[in-house]
């Protein structure tokens, strides 16, 4: 199709518009990623952007992680999300499943009761309270149990499975399959996409939490990164991990040590995210077409 | 065999005895037919229960002076004396006046961006830059917002990146992080950085969903691509903007208070300090449990009002509405 000038000079504007955007995505954290590899003190004399690593070096990342710390945190990070999105995943299919049949009689009802949390909610406090009077602080519990269904996702996930087709599921009935073989063989593996995008919403949700690991949890053992990272970042505190430096260079270690530590925890879910893209562009337009 | 009887629609004679049955019969009836999904939707239910409705009992403790040892039930009665002190207090007009600004910038800034970055995308002819552009902007969304507030202090400190930049044209250094004007901006600016993208996935849904025989006979008719995207893109997905737009009003009250306790600090309190905010510190650090659990009630009851409200005008406007 021919374009007029006018419409050209607007592909070109856009196309430029596109690319600015991109290179002002992208560019924090490859400034991040250079000075992560760069040597400590070139990073503190610099005085402007970073176009490559000055004076490659891994020693942040070293020092990231032979930290006790940090390493503690990333296990306690790891366990969080596999339990985590486990208890998630099972609650929420269970909830999807029984909730997308019909010829249910309470269906509507339950639905409301979930729907309505979405809405209006006791709040911070007396959750808190409660998490308290059932014995979960201060432990793993608390990071799991309290958020096991997210009734966005439950919506999300019944949405997927109405659109199973229903001959399916009854020739399966016919042979005498049961609701739990039902959902496990026939549901669950017709709606793989959508389960895909439930990992991860529900998997970068305990990767990224940090706020009720706060509230809840006292025992350093048992921190999540998020929760290291922020004592790192914004309470600016490197002591803890630069030790045995001789105090006159900790200044500029300390900056290094900063940019390794985030890139070291942002760097598994951006490597995640470009095979789970398509699933998840796919989820969110379930949730949106038919809400 | 009562399990074969349930797939299948309840033929008309069934549903005739159904009508005359008492309620009760129907509840036993559809509790022998359903066991199977009623036990399944047993632990959603009793999480439910306990972790959603529980707080909402627990509410009881804003109108009551909450002793631990004797539980919500068991504290004493105080009316609506906690709810008198919080708009007597000094920090109550601050408070509101700071979550209702946060609110309304990003309405204003943050809301419309994403529309924006949707029909641009839109227009884009080459599907793989499209593409790239697509993965490149929705990408930072899954950084945590420890990260995104930990780059933002480092950049922005006073020997920082971009005092550094801002150094090399004579200006600065600004303490962008501890001035209480800088907040606002930087608030929605690092959101927009974050969630441009991600919020332009679901307008980009509904432009697929636009009839494309529409645009056909329009370009039949002679119409330039900017007249199609304001008289066929735009009002096509006006319906899930409207949805979004109830949605946002919902929230109004509760704008990212994880990301605000991250960035603030006693110095931008003046212009950083909302709501929840302020609950946190109240309730969680000082253990002051019933007066905070009443301005959270506050917030909550606005926040629903206002749902109410924005969905009640949708639905007199005859626009698409949540219910």
């Amino acid at each position: 199709m021919h374009k007029t000038i006018g419409e050209r000079a607007f592909d070109g504007f856009n196309a430029a518009l596109m690319v600015a955007l991109a290179l002002v995505t992208l560019y924090p954290l490859v400034f991040v990623l250079f000075a992560s590899l760069s040597d400590p003190n070139a990073v503190v004399q610099n005085r402007g952007l970073l176009l490559y690593p000055k004076g490659l070096t891994l020693e942040a990342y070293k020092l990231v992680f032979a930290n006790p710390n940090i390493a503690t945190a990333y296990v306690n990070t790891l366990i969080y999300v596999v339990c985590g999105t486990a208890v998630n995943i099972v609650m929420t299919s269970l909830g999807a499943y029984a909730l997308s049949r019909r010829n249910v009689m309470w269906k509507n009802t339950i639905m409301f009761l979930i729907v309505f949390t979405m809405f209006f909610e006791g709040g911070l406090i007396p959750l808190y309270l409660l998490v308290g009077n059932l014995g979960m602080l201060d432990s793993r519990l608390a990071l799991i149990i309290p958020t096991a269904v997210s009734a966005f996702n439950l919506i999300i996930m019944r949405t997927a499975f109405q659109g199973v087709p229903v001959s399916l599921e009854e020739s399966a009935r016919l042979d005498g399959a049961s609701d739990w073989t039902i959902l496990a063989r026939v549901v669950l593996p017709l709606s793989l996409p959508v389960v895909a995008v439930m990992v991860l919403f529900y998997g970068v949700y305990h990767w990224n939490s940090w706020f009720p690991a706060m509230i809840y949890l006292q025992t350093r053992e048992l921190f999540p990164l998020q929760l290291i990272l922020r004592e790192i970042l914004i309470a600016n505190d490197t002591g803890s991990m630069i030790g045995s430096v001789a105090s006159s260079d900790s200044m500029p270690i300390g900056e290094t040590i900063k940019y390794a530590t985030i890139i070291v925890a942002t760097l598994p879910i951006l490597f995640l995210y470009p095979f789970l893209q398509k699933y998840f562009v796919k989820g969110v337009m379930i949730g949106a077409v038919k809400e | 065999m009562a399990q074969l009887q349930r797939p299948g629609a309840p033929n008309p004679q069934q549903q005739k005895t159904f009508a005359s049955d008492r309620f009760g019969r129907r509840v036993i009836r559809d509790f022998k037919i359903n066991r199977t999904i009623y036990l399944m939707l047993l632990p959603v239910l009793v999480y439910y229960i306990i972790f959603q409705y529980g707080p909402m009992y627990g509410l009881q403790i804003a109108f009551k002076n909450y002793i631990p040892s004797k539980g919500f039930t068991g504290s004493p009665w105080v009316g609506f004396d906690h709810f008198v002190a919080f708009f007597n207090s000094f920090y109550f007009w601050r408070l509101l006046g700071n979550t209702l600004l946060l609110s309304f910038y990003s309405l204003l800034f943050f809301f419309p961006a994403g529309i924006v970055l949707a029909l641009l995308l839109n227009e884009i002819g080459n599907p793989r830059f499209k593409r790239t552009i697509q993965t490149i902007t929705y990408m930072p969304h899954f950084i945590s917002l420890v990260v995104i507030v930990g780059m933002m202090v480092d950049f922005l400190s006073t020997n920082g990146l971009i005092n550094n930049l801002l150094g090399q044209i004579g200006i600065g250094p600004v303490p962008f992080m501890r001035d209480p004007g800088w907040f606002r901006t930087l608030f929605i600016g690092s959101d927009l950085w974050q969630n441009i993208g991600w919020s332009s996935i679901i307008f980009l849904a509904a432009i697929s969903n636009i009839d494309p025989a529409l645009y056909e006979a329009s370009r039949i008719d002679g119409a330039s691509r900017f007249r199609q995207a304001m008289h066929i893109t735009f009002p096509g997905i006006l319906p899930t903007v409207t949805i979004l737009l109830i949605l946002f009003i919902g929230r109004f009250m509760t704008v990212g208070a994880e990301k605000i306790l991250l960035m603030y600090n006693p110095v931008t309190y003046e212009t950083a300090d909302v709501i929840q905010t302020y609950v946190y510190r109240k309730g969680i650090l000082q253990a002051d449990f019933s007066y905070s659990a009443a301005i959270g009630l506050f917030n909550a009851m606005i926040s629903f009002t206002l749902l109410v409200l924005a969905n009640a005008i949708a639905r007199r406007l005859g626009e698409s509405r949540l219910w």
